[in-house]
């Protein structure tokens, strides 16, 4: 597995460079996604205002109520749930497309013309995926910032000020970089994990033979991959605070 | 890198002393028993045998798909198994492979399916490459076609589009596998009228797996049994009733009606 990360990112250097199918991953991986991440934002972040409010508000701190949801979700939720999403989505798509591909001879068709697998089906998914799930974690972190104000501010009375205040204060761009890392590294792993059990469909024992074996590698996929995604996020965190 | 004297000259690839095996311990199966044999330059062999005796293990070992466990395989005097990728990619490029099931890219397609090779592999701008693609289509029957994806065509369109595919690159060698599985006897004919053809304007020395027997003999210059590890090569369909093994006497009363 190791050489097959090697092989997608040497693919991103080799010509010809397949810049229509790149644009076409960054509008199924990044704007296909724009929707399922807002909602999840959305409702992530009300869910912070509330159960912040709440449970400042008993040490009377409800001031930090901006601090304490923006630092949660830029550092935290934004980058992790941004990719349990894409790996739900876009990890299992990449999964079954490449695992049919596998089947059907596909691969072996674009080894026999001579064209590298990894170039042309691999890379292009590992860029986009690379550019959009940073900005998607940024959509998720500005809606997520929005929908904690509509259930802090709006509905459970917090000072709109503060709110905003106390969050200029503790965001520094020490903690913007642990997202962006985060949100960087989950994205490598998703489609490593998820490109790389539909291409070796063939060699993974107990998977079956045909349709079901892409179905198994399929859920393989999406579950390895958010498992790799919650323990990358705990040796992350670790590292970098 | 060895280097055959005998496949210098007419010789397009040779198995010299080819063993593989499949499986593990006592579910252990030697498909090729240390075999030889050679598929001479600009003709037409056909590889016949029994299911799961090696016909399409044959076919990726010349690709370097699989690699043998002993022996060479020598493609223009090249071992294709002590290739490195790099090495296998540039040798691929002088093959074209029809699949089976035509391997088509069922989300492109019959166009850009037909176009993939030329985009990948050559310099060609994309009017040069429509004309070619056009004229492939009007030699193949297939003209008003272009815009369809895979899922739209029948069996013998899909074989048609697998074989302009393969033909794009002008391929030295062209290997089919099991060419006209599924195609009902009137196309199965057509397919074989359009390889001969297409053979004709190209030159390209052909390998064919098939059950098809003893049909496919006809296109024959050469053919190949293979069975229970060994290859056996006669100049003619005629030739393996006289065969003195018992068990290629039995295979041709079996599959050629006699």
């Amino acid at each position: 597995m190791g050489l097959f990360l090697l092989s997608a990112v040497a693919g991103l250097f080799r010509r010809p460079f397949r810049g229509r199918e790149l644009l076409r991953q960054l509008r199924f991986i990044g704007a296909g996604s724009s929707s399922v991440i807002f909602f999840t934002a959305l409702s992530s972040g009300m869910v912070l205002g509330l159960q912040g409010y709440y449970t400042l508000k008993k040490f009377g701190a409800e001031g930090m109520l901006g601090s304490g949801v923006a630092l949660t979700l830029v550092m935290e939720l934004g980058p992790i749930l941004t990719a349990l999403m894409v790996a739900g989505r876009v990890g299992s798509a990449i999964c079954a497309e490449i695992g049919i591909m596998r089947i059907s001879e596909q691969i072996d068709a674009l080894e026999c013309m001579a064209v590298d697998p990894f170039r042309y089906l691999i890379s292009p998914k590992l860029l986009a995926a690379i550019l959009s799930v940073p900005l998607l974690t940024a959509m998720f972190d500005v809606v997520g910032i929005y929908g904690g104000y509509l259930a802090g501010v709006k509905l459970m009375g917090a000072n709109s000020g503060s709110y905003f205040s106390s969050m200029t204060l503790s965001i520094t761009n020490h903690e913007i970089w642990i997202g962006i890392i985060k949100s960087f590294v989950f994205a490598l792993l998703v489609v490593w994990i998820s490109a790389g059990r539909g291409y070796f469909v063939h060699r993974i024992r107990g998977a079956g033979f045909g349709a079901e074996s892409v179905s198994k590698v399929t859920t393989q996929a999406v579950v390895l991959s958010s498992i790799a995604v919650l323990i990358f996020d705990y040796l992350l965190t670790a590292v970098l605070l | 890198m060895t280097y055959s004297a005998a496949s210098a000259g007419l010789t397009a690839i040779e198995f010299v002393q080819v063993s593989k095996t499949f499986g593990e311990r006592e579910r252990r199966h030697r498909v090729l028993n240390e075999v030889s044999w050679a598929i001479p330059k600009g003709k037409t062999t056909v590889i016949a045998g029994g299911s799961g005796q090696g016909k399409s293990v044959t076919l990726k070992l010349i690709l370097g798909l699989l690699r043998p466990d002993s022996g060479q395989i020598l493609v223009d005097g090249q071992d294709v198994g002590k290739m490195g990728a790099g090495q296998l990619r540039q040798l691929r490029t002088k093959f074209g492979v029809l699949f089976q099931g035509a391997a088509l890219f069922d989300s492109l397609s019959v166009f850009e399916n037909i176009a993939l090779p030329l985009r990948e592999r050559t310099k060609l701008k994309e009017p040069e490459i429509r004309a070619k693609i056009m004229a492939t289509l009007e030699t193949l029957e297939l003209a008003g076609h272009e815009e369809k994806f895979p899922a739209q065509l029948s069996g013998g369109m899909k074989k048609r589009v697998g074989l302009a595919r393969a033909l794009q690159l002008e391929p030295e060698i062209v290997l089919f596998d099991e060419p006209t599985t599924g195609l009902d006897p009137l196309m199965t004919l057509e397919i074989y009228a359009l390889f001969q053809r297409m053979q004709q304007q190209l030159g390209y020395t052909a390998v064919i797996v098939s059950h098809d027997i003893p049909k496919v003999f006809e296109l024959a210059d050469q053919i190949v049994l293979i069975n229970k590890g060994e290859a056996d090569v006669f100049a003619e369909a005629s030739q393996i009733i006289h065969s003195d093994k018992p068990h290629i006497r039995e295979f041709a009363e079996k599959t050629m009606g006699l």
